[in-house]
């Protein structure tokens, strides 16, 4: 290899691979931010709590909104299903709460694979209105059913024990968070590392371009079902994590608000790029908090004039922040994946 | 020896219209084969139909001696078939780079690989850069698709079909809506794929016919109309008169 | 059993006033408005005010409210509506959505959250029995109503010019338009249309459906099965699918109560898994 002779192309192709994979300075201040706010936000721990969750369920529908292009209108589905999977566990069964997580997970996931061929199907319409009679048809059962789920009244008794047998749930919450927050970051580290595999590679070529996909020799349909049921996982441990840092589970997990604040709190946060769950998650927080305290009954119309603003300015205008990313690539890159997006 | 393509009676109708009808072909092995015909003839249609887009209304579809008239269209992939489509299908803000190792991922198997990223993945990513050389895009190979010149586009359209080391390649119309400047470009990775790929080769362009094919089937109104030698088809009165108003 | 089937009846044949327009505008535009409900509680709130706070006759508020909320529809479609044909689905979700979240909040503010009720005209109070099958004199109205705008709409559609031209704009728009087919003035106009339709719907629907600020969400999935099931290709498909939901929904809260609304979303889940595409939809359809 000569110095000073221009990259080979072999070269030159290393040294962008090994770009997309890398740590971004904004990532690593991000984790570090929010482990940090264990020390200097000792009094913010309920609500840093909230959004760790929030922050989950949103990324778990960017897999299949980002990544998948499947539009759905009954996320909450896995999210309260896996609420009320744990509520029941911890109550009935094991009352450690990992176990609960893990629990939770299995059967949101289990549901999603089962209910996977609903999207796979028809046209954008089509998918709208199945995820949403899903969703649905849970909530009436939840509703119904209350001599399991509590009915209306939510279900309650739902007793945590410490965590891993050590770590106790304290007052202030400090513990939750952390807990939360652990999940969030292992969870997102895992998320990371599927979208930069040849896998992901496959799930963005399929929402960009299915008829060349399948020309490629990409069977869409099995690689959909894959990622349906790990998001349904994932938003089931996200609906898990709300029972058991507030050991209550209540109706509303299953209610169409829900679904379409999480659809809101990615939109807002940017879609395709799996941080912008996490963002949005802070964004629409601290939004609802700052909107609440000035009108606290009809915060759902600012909230819907917000949807309308945010279609008409373009989301690829409002996704333009992230073009000043550090990074050349990571530049062109935002710029043509912000048209991409709105497409 | 085995046709490396062949349909037999091969039919498409859309309700009443009858789009392929009875199509029977049979290319040979390492066959630079062109397919012409006026618009409307079903050119398109019979690329879907040999691709698996569209399910035959009856008839079979054949390759390399085996039935693939029932198999999806990704399945056909992997047994050896491949495609460019006349208006590119490309993926948005992939690179070039990304692209392609997509489609040599896809073909080694690497797709359901879902925890080692892709920089590890050496094999792919030096193959990848070996075909991105010989398309000439190596200067580009890290600029999203969108944003690369529409030659440059159409070369990496061929490249993805390429990559996927076909045995019967179906290029439909390759130098379609490249500016002039560029086709050369086009034109002569065209001719110099390598020899045991078997080419269909759909095209307007006669220039490009006559200097790339050795033979040519002729469609009209979904059917087959003539068949034979370049010289032959060249020489056939009937086809001519078929593409009065046709312009080269 | 033959009153259910009746009361079925009525109750389809609304839902076809309600959702109708939505099957047009789904057709036309290509756009999905998940706010069509928002214009059907519009059409019920201007009769509840009409008639409680001004003591108008139920007769004339039933055109009042078509007029008012095609208006709306007319200045919402050439404001808003309009910039938006071309954005992706998730945009256009987003951008109904964000409509409907304002409408309740508003609705909420200016009326109240309460259930909202009117007293029916004399004549239309009451029931009489007819053959062994209990004919409610409203339900009756709103049969023999739905059923001539129907027969209107349909006659519009293939008898008119305007309505050759709108099927015209339905199957390609970009062929219409070349044809020297105002293309915009049908939209805008498709629109009203559809938004008065939901207008009367909810307006009649105030009796039998209830009004309250949560109405375009509750009533959504009604909808949406009437337009997704019946598909968007003629007026056939939704007014069958609209009959069957009305039939279905009614016979099953009649004879299996504790399953409630179960019932509707399983129904749609079965259908939309056997045919993806809508009852009727033609081949290659949207």
């Amino acid at each position: 290899m000569n110095a000073g002779a221009p990259p080979s192309a072999v070269e030159t192709a290393q040294a962008f691979l090994r770009q997309t994979n890398r740590w971004r300075l904004w990532e690593i201040a991000l984790w570090l931010l929010a482990v940090a706010f264990i020390f200097i936000l000792p009094s913010k721990m309920l609500i840093l709590t909230e959004i760790a969750i929030l922050a989950l369920f949103a990324v778990s529908l960017d897999l299949i909104l980002g990544y998948a292009g499947i539009v759905s209108l009954g996320h909450t589905a896995f999210f309260g299903l896996g609420a009320y999977a744990a509520g029941l566990f911890a109550r009935d069964f094991v009352s450690e709460p990992v176990s609960g997580l893990l629990f939770a997970g299995l059967v949101s996931g289990l549901f999603g694979f089962f209910t996977s061929f609903l999207v796979l199907r028809g046209s954008d319409l089509t998918r709208l209105m199945t995820t949403y009679g899903v969703a649905m048809l849970l909530a009436e059962i939840a509703n119904q059913a209350a001599w399991l789920t509590g009915g209306a009244d939510g279900l309650s008794g739902v007793t945590v024990t410490p965590i891993l047998g050590m770590f106790e749930f304290d007052l202030w919450g400090r513990n939750g968070y952390i807990y939360a927050l652990l999940v969030l970051m292992v969870l997102t580290y895992i998320a990371r590392r599927i979208v930069h595999s040849s896998f992901g590679l496959s799930l963005k070529a399929i929402k960009r371009n299915q008829r060349r996909a399948s020309m490629l020799g990409i069977s869409p349909t099995r690689r959909i079902v894959v990622v349906y049921t790990i998001s349904a996982v994932y938003a089931g441990i996200a609906g898990a994590l709300l029972t058991q840092t507030t050991s209550f589970v209540s109706p509303d997990v299953l209610a169409f608000h829900r679904s379409a604040d999480v659809l809101l709190v990615l939109v807002i946060g940017g879609v395709g790029y799996l941080y912008g769950g996490i963002f949005g998650a802070v964004i629409f927080s601290v939004l609802r908090d700052w909107l609440s305290v000035i009108t606290p009954q009809y915060w759902m119309f600012w909230i819907g004039l917000i949807l309308i603003i945010i279609v008409f300015v373009g989301r690829e205008r409002l996704g333009r922040w992230r073009t000043y990313l550090p990074g050349t690539a990571g530049r062109l890159k935002a710029k043509a994946q912000a048209a991409e997006d709105t497409a | 020896m085995t046709a490396a393509l062949e349909t037999r009676n091969l039919v498409k109708r859309f309700g009443a219209f009858m789009a392929t009808n009875d199509v029977s072909l049979s290319i040979r092995q390492g066959a630079r084969h062109a397919l012409i015909g006026p618009n409307g003839a079903g050119k398109t249609t019979l690329i879907n139909l040999l691709t698996g887009a569209l399910t035959p209304s009856s008839g079979q579809v054949l390759l390399g001696g085996e039935d693939i008239t029932n198999l999806p269209a990704h399945a056909r992939v992997g047994r050896g078939l491949s495609r460019t489509f006349q208006i590119n299908q490309l993926f948005g803000d992939f690179t070039p780079l990304e692209s392609v190792m997509l489609a040599i991922g896809e073909r080694e198997g690497h797709g359901w690989r879902a925890w080692k990223p892709l920089s590890r993945d050496r094999d792919v990513a030096d193959e990848a850069a070996h075909l991105l050389e010989r398309f000439r895009l190596v200067d580009t190979m890290g600029v999203p698709t969108t944003l690369l010149p529409y030659g440059k586009q159409r070369l990496l359209e061929i490249a993805l079909a390429i990559a996927t080391r076909p045995r019967v390649l179906l290029l439909d119309e390759p130098a379609a809506g490249v500016p002039e400047e560029e086709r050369h470009e086009v034109l002569s990775i065209v001719r110099d794929l390598p020899p045991d790929v078997t080419v269909v080769l759909i095209e307007h362009d006669m220039d490009l016919v006559f200097s790339f094919a050795d033979r040519i089937s002729v469609l009209a109104a979904g059917s087959l109309f003539a068949e034979g030698t370049v010289e032959e088809i060249s020489k056939d009165r009937q086809v001519k008169a078929i593409y009065l108003g046709e312009d080269a | 059993m033959l009153t259910i089937l009746f009361d079925g009846i009525a109750y389809g044949m609304l839902l076809f006033v309600l959702a109708g327009g939505l099957s047009l505008t789904l057709g036309l535009m290509n756009f999905v408005n998940l706010a069509h409900g928002a214009f059907a509680m519009a059409g019920g709130y201007v009769t509840v005010i009409l008639m409680n706070r001004f003591g108008i006759s139920f007769y004339w508020c039933l055109p009042a409210a078509f007029i008012v909320t095609a208006l709306a529809g007319a200045i919402l479609e050439r404001t808003l509506y309009r910039h938006l044909y071309g954005v992706s689905h998730l945009d256009q979700v987003l951008f109904s959505i964000g409509l409907v979240f304002m409408s309740i909040a508003a609705v909420d503010y200016f009326m109240g959250g309460q259930q909202q009720m009117i007293n029916l005209p004399p004549l239309l109070r009451g029931r009489f029995e007819f053959l062994g099958v209990g004919v409610g004199h409203y339900r009756l109205f709103i049969i023999v109503l739905c059923a001539v705008l129907t027969v209107a709409l349909q006659l519009a559609l293939t008898r008119t010019r305007f309505g050759s031209q709108l099927r015209a704009a339905v199957d390609d728009g970009r062929v219409a338009r070349g044809l020297g087919i105002n293309v915009s003035v049908i939209f805008a106009l498709t629109f009203a249309l559809g938004s008065g339709l939901a207008g009367l719907g909810g307006a009649l629907g105030v009796d039998l459906l209830g009004l309250d600020p949560n109405f375009p969400l509750k009533f959504l999935i009604y909808f949406m099965i009437v337009v997704t099931v019946g598909g968007t290709s003629s007026i056939t498909g939704p007014f069958i699918a609209a009959l069957l939901l009305g039939i279905a929904d009614v016979a099953g809260k009649y004879y299996v109560p504790q399953l409630g609304s179960f019932i509707i979303y399983a129904v749609m889940i079965v259908m939309l898994i056997l045919r993806p595409y809508g009852l009727f939809a033609r081949e290659g359809g949207r």
